[in-house]
């Protein structure tokens, strides 16, 4: 069988394939897409698609702040069913030791030039009447937003098509490095850049990846316009994100422009079956409903299950793989990846092309995995 | 215990009276109304009458969604189709 050659082979159409594939094409690059299964419908599909500024970490920060710039950018060119809402995020705090936090997220955030806001009791009540009554306060970042990720997946990817980026949609990869590509029919294409950005299944394309599956859980309600107004998360969510050993849920709700709710989230390591955990998703609501209690009334319609891409830092692969001078890595987004796609892929051209990027690239490099292999 | 001969309920704001087991999606039959619409706006009523449809959902007291083939009428209760 004839081998194709392009310039650049992304393998993984989700949502940093679809965005690498996008800004590769806008610089004139020959252009492929391998992915064996729909576009968008692995962890793209299974996320909430909250476009947020994080401070978990500098780098965090720095990536997440980029890409949200870049979505707002794009903003005017995204159809209508990718469904982009500036509802803003607010932190939202229990107790007064929070608070404490509150004022830091606050000198953090203003320090860098993201707008935010101190919410009291009273503010938070106007804001967000079904929260349950008695909180300590909270913080409104107002710039960030929401959107449907798998639809935003496909406009990024249509929009690379429409500037010559060839797709292979549904066609399994069993191997990829030294250039060259192979499918499961025999198919081999070769490529100067290979990319892996096929997310939590990263470490089976290119082994020593230190990516690793962490499941959370979902649930969607019926329609409810106004009951909810902006993604609620509650402080306590940073202490269960960082959890690297057991289970954890936090209160994180996201207002859909349907009027539907989503109601997150759930991390667990080493589950890596896609069925409902009926025990941690039971835990996730009940937390849910510490918060809002009015939610108990509700109609959940749908609930699901996705597998995020950790590592051990918290923070994404973005460049080269030492092992193999072709090949560069895009994964590892972990819970943010929607967000920090438009970010991961200006990176990962301005290395390919050897540009220097907006944003300090070392913080991302795979490199830095192997040279501090430390699991906090 | 002796039960009341008859019931009154609110639907969209106009009393009905209606026997008591009279489940809400009887009685907004009974009144010659539709459950609410569709998000394409297509009129839907009761069709499974078991509560597996969903196709009967209408506000009840203020709870949107409600399945009312699975909901018996109680006195003072306030429907609204559409919601």
């Amino acid at each position: 069988m004839s081998t194709s050659t392009y310039d650049v082979l992304i393998v993984g159409a989700g949502i940093v394939g679809a965005a690498c594939a996008d800004a590769c094409a806008r610089e004139g690059m020959r252009v492929a897409v391998v992915d064996g299964d729909i576009v968008g419908g692995g962890t793209t599909a299974a996320g909430m698609g909250h476009i947020v500024v994080m401070d978990d970490s500098e780098a965090q920060f720095a990536l997440t702040r980029y890409s949200q710039r870049l979505w707002q950018e794009l903003r005017p060119e995204l159809p209508d069913d990718v469904e982009y809402e500036q509802c803003g995020t607010i932190w939202v705090s229990a107790d007064e030791e929070q608070m404490s936090e509150v004022r830091r997220k606050q000198a953090y955030y203003t320090s860098r030039g993201v707008p935010v806001q101190i919410l009291d009791p009273s503010d938070l009540e106007r804001l967000e009447p079904n929260l349950r009554k008695g909180m300590a306060g909270g913080l409104l970042v107002p710039e960030d937003g929401v959107l449907y990720p798998p639809c935003a997946a496909r406009f990024l990817l249509e929009r690379a098509q429409s500037r010559g980026v060839r797709t292979f949609i549904g066609r399994p990869v069993v191997r990829m490095g030294n250039g060259m590509v192979r499918l499961i029919d025999g198919e081999q294409f070769s490529a100067g850049v290979l990319v892996n950005a096929a997310g939590s299944l990263a470490p089976a394309l290119t082994p020593g990846t230190d990516v690793k599956k962490r499941k959370g859980h979902l649930v969607i309600t019926d329609r409810y316009p106004g009951f909810l107004r902006h993604q609620l998360v509650e402080l306590g969510y940073l202490k269960s994100a960082h959890s690297l050993t057991s289970d954890s849920v936090a209160f994180n709700v996201q207002p859909r422009r349907t009027g539907q709710i989503l109601i997150g989230s759930s991390r667990q390591y080493g589950a890596d079956h896609k069925e409902v955990d009926t025990e941690i998703m039971v835990r996730m609501l009940r937390r849910a409903e510490e918060y809002m209690p009015g939610l108990a009334k509700l109609s959940a319609i749908r609930t699901w299950t996705g597998f995020r891409a950790a590592t051990p830092d918290k923070v994404p692969l973005i460049g080269p793989w030492p092992e193999d001078k072709t090949l560069f890595l895009a994964t590892g987004h972990e819970g943010l990846g929607i967000t920090t796609s438009l970010g991961t892929a200006r990176l990962l051209v301005d290395q390919i092309v050897g540009r220097e990027p907006e944003i300090a690239a070392e913080p991302y490099l795979p490199s830095r995995v192997g040279k501090e292999h430390v699991h906090a | 215990m002796s039960m009341p001969d008859r019931l009154t309920i609110t639907i969209d704001g106009v009393p009905l009276s209606v026997a008591p087991g009279t489940t809400v999606a009887a009685a907004v039959m009974i009144a010659g109304k539709f459950c609410r619409n569709s998000v394409t706006g297509e009129r839907r009523g009761p069709l499974c009458g078991m509560g597996i449809c969903f196709e009967c959902r209408m506000s009840i007291n203020g709870l949107p969604h409600s399945r009312t083939c699975q909901v018996l009428c109680e006195n003072g209760m306030e429907v609204r189709t559409d919601a």
